[in-house]
């Protein structure tokens, strides 16, 4: 598939602090992309240059294959992670003026707002000022403005955070309909488990490096580390003597005569070879692999990240 | 363009449809009229009727006090105890008694006795005559005519006649108080106008509006939007306070001044009049108008204005002034969190507005001084001064000097104040300062 967007390259420097080291991806269209990495990693850095509001120092971003510039607003849809709304001005009036400046008509704009105004059964707010709506209500109507002009990007920055969980359901299953209808949507977070849920391909960002990016299965495969969950009832010593140097045991207990064991198995066995073997010592109740969750390897790796640098910097010292 | 009109679209119906906006529109002229209509009100004697009963114990002002239209006095020999006890009921307002020894002077040599006071004006308008009478009365005891006393007196005005680059000569309308008015005003709207686009670029930023505007529009647009949607806003404000103002003067006005205007030109024709005739003329026949000297004065000034003049001015120097100022209100707004953290930005970029208006009051003592000059010049002062000094005619190459920098400098401010506020916009949580500001300059 082609990719919607090229990021060549890209280097920021703030002052005194690099915030974009040399960072290359590539966004591929109609999938939805996770851009993960910690507080301060430089996610919020990239979004703003992907959105034009900052330029980067250094390289260049391709937007189908042509250069970013301005023309290109119109075709992005942004929801900021600090989000706001004009406090006194009505909702229809807001959403119209925003739409209005993304480059829709006034008639454009009308109709499509009254498509999700009738969407998210919220007919009856038109008239009332932003002040007037609770918070839940202010975040439908923010997520209107980023959609309402039906963009082909669609950059969300931390969607989650702030919403309620009902909300959050909510733009989970609009995300997955826009993608449906040709969007692609790139977004940040730090919640692992709707990576999992919703993402084909992630990058994750530490300390202003690109350590790591690939689709999700991918990604989870390589950071497979042959580790297993069994249970079963039977003779905990036979079992450990027909594993002899097939693994090791990382964690055992037991309960009501069930022993559930983890245990790490060598690189050359498999666990179906591994099961022919311990099956006739044992009454087997589960057999599960243990694959990392995006979360482990998030923390993994950011850890090791900030070990290397943490030895550099022992080092300059 | 586009873009940069719904801006200015949003930012003028937002204010236009904010009640305390409309409030103060209509407010401010009612304010300003109706406290000068107070003023003049309150300078003009208050003309109650007066019935004095008069006991003269000294019997020298007999004939030769008198009353006018609001106040009659009639003489009495009664007692005074009598007289004090008596005259609500004889439907006298109250008594006026003069000691025999008044020529001698000393404290309690004349006593009002009254149940309702009769005011200040009342008091004056007595006191006066007294005092004038006594004196004529002490000049008559040494043998001195106070004829000749008052013939001596003799009341000069200088008139300013100001020559020109070709010599010729133009009578001064001097009238440093008005142009100081048009600077007071300048400054005013200036700042006024200046807290407006400050205020509506910090409401964008601490709504957190802000980042999901520019990801549509550029920084430096969103900013000139602001911008000029004020300064629309301001003339439309501007006209509509000058509109009421207008028609409320007018009718107060004809209220107060008619009298005036009309004898101004029977004084004029007059004075046309002992142009011509010279001594020949018959001073009698002629009305007098000596206590009218002042107001005349001060509408002979009036109509000596040029009023195109200042007005053409002063929308250049407000359009020049209020860009200059706004987008360096622009850049701060943007670079603070809260209304709490403005105050040390906001106290640097008041000063020189500050020192425009204290150079502006100099300007009525001393209108050709180096300091008004300069400070008529540089751009940081020179809408409020040159306002202030625009009446006492100023030389067209200074009025194109100092509009030809003002307008160069506030495209640099603009310039200088869209970088900072491309930044400024999306910096949160940051305390921020100067040295940081500047930091902002060299992003790219």
């Amino acid at each position: 598939m082609a990719d919607i967007l090229q990021i060549k390259n890209v280097s920021k420097k703030y002052s005194n602090h690099v915030a974009l080291n040399d960072i290359s991806i590539n966004v591929a269209e109609k999938s939805i992309f996770g851009l993960l990495g910690p507080n301060g990693a430089g996610k919020t850095s990239l979004i703003r240059i992907i959105n034009q509001i900052t330029g980067p120092d250094k390289g260049e971003i391709l937007f189908k294959g042509e250069k970013l510039n301005p023309k290109h607003v119109e075709r992005i849809g942004y929801l900021p992670e600090e989000r706001g709304l004009y406090k006194k001005m009505s909702v229809g009036d807001q959403v119209l003026y925003l739409a209005q400046l993304k480059g829709l008509s006034k008639t454009d704009a009308k109709k499509r707002l009254s498509f999700w105004f009738e969407k998210f059964e919220m007919q009856s707010w038109w008239k009332k000022k932003i002040e007037e709506l609770s918070k839940g209500m202010q975040q439908k109507v923010q997520f209107i403005v980023t959609v309402i002009h039906e963009p082909e990007l669609l950059i969300l920055d931390e969607p989650f955070s702030g919403f309620d969980p009902i909300n959050a359901q909510l733009i989970k299953n609009e995300i997955l309909e826009l993608r449906k209808n040709g969007a692609t949507v790139i977004f940040s977070t730090h919640n692992m488990g709707s990576v999992e849920e919703l993402c084909d391909n992630i990058c994750l960002i530490n300390k202003a490096e690109k350590i790591l990016d690939g689709s999700v299965k991918d990604i989870r495969k390589t950071f497979r580390t042959n580790t297993y969950k069994i249970s079963f009832k039977g003779n905990l010593l036979g079992f450990t003597n027909a594993l002899w140097t097939a693994g090791e045991i990382v964690e055992k207990h037991t309960e009501d005569e069930i022993h559930t064991v983890t245990l790490k198995l060598a690189n050359t066995i498999t666990g179906s070879q591994f099961l022919q073997a311990v099956l006739p010592t044992i009454e087997i109740h589960s057999f599960n692999e243990l694959i990392p969750s995006m979360n482990d390897i998030f923390i993994m790796k950011v850890n090791q990240g900030n070990e290397v640098v943490g030895t550099k910097s022992n080092y300059t010292e | 363009m586009r873009k940069i009109r719904l801006i200015i679209g949003r930012e003028i119906k937002s204010k236009l449809t904010n009640k305390t906006f409309i409030i103060m529109t209509i407010l401010a002229p009612l304010l300003i009229t109706g406290f000068l209509a107070f003023m003049i009100k309150m300078t003009q004697s208050e003309k109650t009727e007066q019935n004095v009963l008069v006991i003269d114990d000294s019997k020298l002002f007999g004939d030769k006090l008198v009353g006018n239209d609001y106040i009659s006095l009639s003489f009495s020999n009664d007692n005074l105890e009598k007289a004090v006890s008596e005259f609500s009921g004889k439907g006298f307002s109250c008594v006026l008694w003069i000691s025999p020894t008044i020529i001698e002077g000393g404290a309690g040599a004349t006593k009002l006795f009254y149940k309702k006071s009769p005011g200040f004006a009342f008091q004056t308008y007595i006191k006066d005559q007294m005092e004038r009478i006594v004196y004529e009365n002490k000049l008559k005891a040494n043998n001195i005519d106070p004829t000749i006393i008052s013939n001596s007196k003799q009341s000069i005005k200088i008139i300013l006649e100001k020559v020109n680059d070709k010599g010729n000569t133009e009578e001064q309308a001097s009238f440093g108080l008005f142009g100081f008015l048009t600077g007071a005003l300048m400054f005013m709207f200036i700042l006024m106008y200046g807290m407006m686009v400050f205020r509506s670029v910090m409401e964008e930023k601490t709504n957190r509006i802000v980042e999901v505007i520019v990801s549509s529009v550029k920084p430096f647009e969103l900013m000139l939007g602001k911008i000029i949607g004020v300064a629309i806003l301001g003339i439309i404000q501007f006209i509509i306070m000058g509109i009421i103002t207008f028609a409320l003067t007018t009718v107060l006005s004809t209220i107060f001044l008619k009298d005036v205007s009309s004898q101004l030109k029977i004084f004029e024709s007059q004075q046309e009049l002992v142009k011509k005739g010279g001594t020949n003329v018959n001073f009698s026949q002629l009305e007098k108008f000596d206590d009218k000297l002042e107001v005349f004065d001060l509408l002979k000034k009036i109509q000596k204005i040029n009023f195109m003049e200042v007005f053409i001015c002063f929308v250049l120097y407000f359009i020049g002034g209020y860009l200059f100022y706004s987008s360096i209100m622009a850049a701060i707004g943007s670079a603070v969190d809260s209304e709490a953290d403005s105050q040390q930005f906001i106290t640097p970029v008041m000063i020189p507005l500050m020192v425009g208006y204290f150079i502006a009051t100099k300007t009525i003592m001393d209108p050709d001084s180096s300091t008004v000059f300069w400070g008529s010049i540089i751009p940081f002062t020179s809408p409020i001064v040159m306002m202030s000094r625009i009446t006492n005619g100023v030389p067209l190459w200074e009025l194109v000097l100092s509009l030809s920098i003002l307008f160069v400098s506030f495209v640099f401010t603009t310039w200088l104040a869209g970088k900072i506020y491309r930044t400024g916009i999306l910096m949160y949580g940051k305390k921020t300062s100067w040295r940081e500001i500047g930091k902002w300059l060299f992003y790219k």
